[in-house]
C-alpha cells in the first residue's frame, strides 16, 4: 500500500493533535510505521494548529509532507492554507459546519461532512474530530477498525468518553455513506 | 582551645604558596582542624574555587573537584545530589562567591544545599592583581578603582553572610575574622557549626571569614590585620546571623 | 519487542534512565522541556536525581560535580542553553569527565525562534568552549537512532573519558514514532579515579595545569584519544554514491528529508545518492572516497557542514549546497528540485 501523508489542520482546541495520535497509536497497533510531526513551530500562530501523519509499510523517510494525500480540514482556513498542497487525486476531507465552501479543485476527491453539528447532536461537541475520522476511514480506509479503537484505547483512558468517540466514529462514517444534506 | 602546634591529620605537609601575610593559610588549617575533629576526613569532598586559593587540593587530604570560576556550590550540587551521605564543602573567594558566582550561590542556598562554604573574603581579587570586588570598602582604592570605590558607580559592598541568613535553605551563616587569636578561635567554632549544619541534615552552612591581602592593599603582614580589624569588621560586622538548630519543615503549597 | 509511541524529547530521556542514568541536571527550553519533564516524573522512581539548576551555567556545572563524583549524568537544552553551557563543557573536558549532552537545535542567532535548526554545527563541531576541546557529537535522524545513539553516547563518554554530544534539532524532539526500547543496563559503580571521599587515597579532578609543558602533555593526551576517536568512531550511512549524477549530504531530520527527495528525483530518473553523516565530529571523512559527478549539501543553517564536505571531498568534485535557516524545513519537493538543478551540466557550486 502506498503512504498516507496526512495533514489535519483546525483551530488549537478542535483537538487536531489528539486526532493525528489516535491515527498514530492506531498504525502502531495495526504493526505500521508512523510518524506524527506537531507543527510547534513558527506555524504555531493565531490560534490554529496542525500536524502531519505519515503511514507506511516501510520505514518513513520524510516527516515533512509539503503534498499531503490526506487533508482534514476542521475550519475555512485550514482549507485556504492547504487545499492546494493536496497531491492530485487525494483526499479532502472538511468539517462542513465550519467551513462555508467545497473544495474548489477538480483533480482531488472530497468528503464534506457536519461534523460539529453531528458531534453537538450526539452531546460530544468535542468528537467533531472523531466524527471526521469516521468518514475518513469510511472513504479510505487507511487503518483497520480493530486498529483504530485499539488506538482510541490508548489516549482515551476515560471508558465513558471512549464509548462517545466510538459512537463519533461510526456517525462519521454513516454520513458518508447517507448523504448528510438531502437533496 | 587552637593547636598552635602539630599539624592537623587533614593538612598536607607541603609549603603552600600563599603570599607572607595572607590568611588563607590559617583557614586551611580551620578547616583541616575541623575535618579531622569530625572524623569525616574519608568521606568529604572539596570543591576548589577560582581564585588565590585554587591550589587548596594541594594542600588538603581530601577527594577535591576544581571547579570553574564563580560555579563551586553548582559543582557541590551535583557530588552531593548523587553522593547524599558524604560531606561536601565549597572554598570560595569573594570575587568568586559574590560576583560571577551569585546566582549559583544563592540558588544552592535557597534550595538548602546539605553543603558547607568557607567564604572568605579579602575585599578584592586577590589573584588577578588586586581589582575592585562587589565586597570592596567604599573609598578603597584597588588596580581598577584607582580613585576609590566610589558608591555611586559601583554601588555598596555585599554582606552575603546577612543576605543568605535570610534565605529558608540556610541553616547557619556567620561571619568572623582571623586577624588574632581570638577571633581565629571563634572562627573555629563557626567552620565547625557550618559542617555541623549539614551533617545534621538542616541545610547549608556558610562562614564567612575576613581575610588579609596584604600584598594587594599594599601594607606590611602585621598591618593588614590591624586594617582588617579597623576597616573591614566595620563594614562586614561579626557574628552569627543565623543558627537553626531544627531542619525546618518547610510550608507546602499543597498542604 | 513491543514498539511505542514517543515523543523524540522523551524517547531519548527513557533511552537515558535505560542506560543507567540516574542524574539529570537541567533548565527547561522550547524545543526540549519534554525530556528534563519526562526525568523528573520518572528518573526519581528509579533512583536517580533530577534537580532543575537555575540555569544551563549551573546545570553543566552540576554534571561536572556528578560525573567527576562518579555518576552516569546528562543534560540536555537548546541552542541559547548550550551556549552557556560551553564553559562547563570546556572543563568537563579539561577534567576528562564522562557525560552526555543532548541539545535540540533552534533558530538563532540570539533568541531566534524555536523552530528546527541546524544552525549549531559550528558550535557542536568547532565551538565547544575554550582550549583544544572536541567531544564526539552523534546526529540522529529518527526517534529510533535517537535512542539508540543516547545509549552509544553514555558508553563512549565513558570509553574515552569525554562528554560526548547528541546533537538533534527541534523537529525530532516533537515529533512522535514507534520505538523499541534497549533493555535497561545495570547501573554502574563509580570509576576508580571519582571523587567519592579519600578513604583510600586522594583523588583530585581538575582542569588546571600551570607549567605549560604539563599542560602541553595534558592535551597531547587529549589530541591522542581524539586521533583514536577519529579513527576508530566516524559513523555514516550511504546508498548509492559512487557515480551518482549528484550525492546529496545531509544529516539529521534533513537527511530524512532528503531521503524521500532522493526517491523523487531517482523517479525522475536521475542517479542520485545520499550520504548521511551519523557522527559530525569525528567528521566521516572517507565516507567521502566514493565518486559521485557532484555533491549537493543540504542543511537547515546557512552552510556549515558544507565546509567540512569540502575539506573531505579535498576539491576532486564540485560541492553545491542547498540550505534553509531561521528554523524553515525544506521540504522534499523542493530539496528534489535542488537535486534536479544540482544534476544539470551548468549547476555552479555554490
Ligand atoms: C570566567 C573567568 N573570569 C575571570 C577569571 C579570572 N580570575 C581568576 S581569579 C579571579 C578573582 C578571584 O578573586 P576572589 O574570588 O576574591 O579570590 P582571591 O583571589 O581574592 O582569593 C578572577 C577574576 C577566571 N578565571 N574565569
Amino acid at each position: 500500500m502506498p503512504a498516507h501523508e496526512i495533514v489535519i489542520a483546525g483551530f488549537g482546541g478542535q483537538g487536531v493533535l489528539f486526532l493525528g495520535e489516535v491515527l498514530a497509536h492506531a498504525a502502531v497497533r495495526e504493526g505500521r510505521h508512523v510518524t506524527w510531526l506537531p507543527a510547534y513551530g513558527p506555524e504555531q500562530r493565531g490560534g490554529t494548529a496542525h500536524c502531519t501523519v505519515v503511514i507506511d509499510d516501510e520505514p518513513i523517510a520524510s516527516p515533512v509532507v509539503a503534498d499531503p494525500t490526506v487533508l482534514i480540514a476542521l475550519n475555512r482556513p485550514s482549507l485556504d492554507r492547504f487545499e492546494r498542497a493536496v497531491r492530485p487525486g487525494g483526499l479532502i476531507v472538511l468539517d462542513a459546519t465550519l467551513v462555508d465552501r467545497l473544495p474548489a479543485r477538480a483533480d482531488v476527491h472530497s468528503v464534506a461532512v457536519p461534523a460539529t453539528a453531528i458531534a453537538a447532536e450526539l452531546g460530544a461537541p468535542r468528537a467533531a474530530n472523531i466524527v471526521l475520522l469516521g468518514a475518513l476511514l469510511a472513504v479510505a480506509p487507511i487503518l483497520s477498525e480493530a486498529a483504530i479503537r485499539a488506538g482510541l484505547e490508548d489516549k482515551v483512558r476515560d471508558p465513558a468518553r471512549r464509548a462517545a468517540n466510538l459512537t463519533a466514529l461510526a456517525r462519521g462514517a454513516a454520513a458518508v455513506r447517507v448523504p448528510a444534506v438531502p437533496t | 582551645m587552637i593547636r598552635v602546634a602539630g599539624r592537623p591529620r587533614t593538612l598536607l605537609d607541603v609549603p603552600t604558596h600563599y603570599c607572607p601575610g595572607c590568611t588563607h593559610g590559617i583557614i586551611h588549617r580551620l578547616v583541616a582542624e575541623t575535618i579531622d575533629a569530625l572524623a569525616i576526613r574519608e568521606r568529604t569532598i572539596g570543591v576548589a574555587s577560582v581564585g588565590c586559593s585554587v591550589f587548596i587540593y594541594d594542600y588538603l587530604d581530601v577527594d577535591f573537584q576544581q571547579a570553574a570560576h564563580g560555579r563551586a556550590p553548582a559543582v557541590a550540587t551535583g557530588i552531593k545530589r548523587v553522593l547524599p551521605d558524604r560531606v561536601v564543602f565549597t572554598y570560595q573567594g569573594d570575587g568568586d562567591l559574590a560576583s560571577i558566582g551569585a546566582a549559583e550561590i544563592l540558588h544552592a542556598a535557597a534550595r538548602g544545599e546539605r553543603i558547607t562554604v568557607i567564604y572568605v573574603n579579602n575585599a578584592l581579587y586577590g589573584m588577578t592583581g588586586g581589582q575592585m570586588a562587589p565586597t570592596t570598602l567604599p573609598g578603597m582604592r584597588t588596580t581598577t578603582s584607582p580613585e576609590g570605590r566610589d558608591v555611586r558607580r559601583h554601588g555598596a559592598p555585599l554582606r552575603m553572610a546577612e543576605l543568605l541568613a535570610s534565605l529558608d535553605g540556610v541553616a547557619y551563616a556567620a561571619r568572623e575574622a582571623v586577624s588574632s587569636p581570638a577571633r581565629i578561635h571563634r572562627a573555629r567554632r563557626a567552620v565547625e557549626a557550618a559542617f555541623r549544619a549539614q551533617l545534621d541534615d538542616r541545610g547549608l552552612g556558610i562562614v564567612e571569614l575576613l581575610s588579609t591581602c596584604p600584598v594587594n592593599w599594599g601594607l606590611e603582614p602585621t598591618d593588614a590585620l590591624a586594617w582588617c580589624e579597623a576597616h573591614m569588621v566595620p563594614v562586614f560586622p561579626l557574628g552569627v546571623f543565623k543558627d537553626v538548630r531544627r531542619a525546618r519543615e518547610p510550608v507546602d503549597a499543597r498542604a | 519487542m513491543s514498539r511505542v509511541l514517543m515523543k523524540g524529547n522523551e524517547a531519548m530521556a527513557e533511552a537515558a534512565i535505560r542506560a543507567g542514568c540516574r542524574a539529570y541536571f537541567g533548565y527547561p527550553i522550547t524545543p526540549q522541556s519534554e525530556l528534563p519533564e519526562y526525568m523528573a516524573r520518572h528518573l526519581p522512581a528509579a533512583g536517580g536525581v533530577f534537580l532543575q539548576a537555575e540555569s544551563e551555567v549551573a546545570a553543566i556545572n552540576m554534571v561536572y560535580g556528578a560525573a567527576g563524583a562518579g555518576a552516569r549524568v546528562m543534560t540536555s537544552t537548546s541552542s541559547p542553553g548550550f551556549s552557556l553551557m560551553t564553559e562547563g563543557l570546556s572543563y568537563l573536558v579539561g577534567a576528562r569527565l564522562p557525560c552526555v549532552v543532548v541539545t535540540v537545535m533552534r533558530g538563532g542567532p540570539g533568541l531566534g525562534n524555536i523552530a528546527p535548526s541546524q544552525a549549531d554545527y559550528f558550535q557542536v563541531t568547532r565551538g565547544l568552549g575554550h582550549g583544544d576541546v572536541h567531544a564526539i557529537v552523534l546526529a540522529p535522524s529518527t526517534v529510533q537512532e535517537a535512542v539508540e545513539l543516547v545509549g552509544l553516547a553514555f558508553a563512549l563518554a565513558e570509553r574515552y573519558r569525554l562528554p560526548v554530544i547528541v546533537a538533534a534539532d527541534g523537529l525530532l524532539g516533537q515529533m512522535m514514532e514507534p520505538v523499541e526500547l534497549p533493555p535497561a543496563l545495570p547501573v554502574p559503580q563509580a570509576p576508580p579515579w571519582a571523587t567519592t571521599g579519600a578513604a583510600t587515597g586522594r583523588r583530585v579532578i581538575s582542569s588546571i595545569h600551570l607549567d605549560p609543558e604539563a599542560l602541553e602533555r595534558h592535551v597531547l593526551e587529549l589530541v591522542a584519544t581524539y586521533d583514536l576517536i577519529a579513527a576508530r568512531e566516524p559513523r555514516w550511512e550511504a546508498d548509492g554514491v559512487e557515480g551518482a549524477d549528484v550525492a546529496v549530504v545531509a544529516y539529521g531530520t534533513t537527511a530524512r528529508i532528503a531521503r524521500s527527495a532522493v526517491a523523487r528525483a531517482r523517479a525522475r530518473g536521475l542517479a542520485v545518492g545520499l550520504l548521511r553523516p551519523i557522527t559530525l565530529w569525528p567528521f566521516p571523512i572517507a565516507a567521502f572516497a566514493s565518486a559521485p559527478r557532484r555533491w549537493l549539501v543540504a542543511e537547515m543553517s546557512s552552510g556549515q557542514m558544507v565546509d567540512d564536505v569540502r575539506l573531505a571531498v579535498e576539491g576532486r568534485a564540485p560541492v553545491l549546497r542547498y540550505t534553509r535557516v531561521g528554523g524553515v524545513v525544506p521540504t522534499p519537493v523542493e530539496l528534489a528540485e535542488a537535486i534536479v538543478r544540482a544534476a544539470r551540466p551548468a549547476a555552479v557550486p555554490a
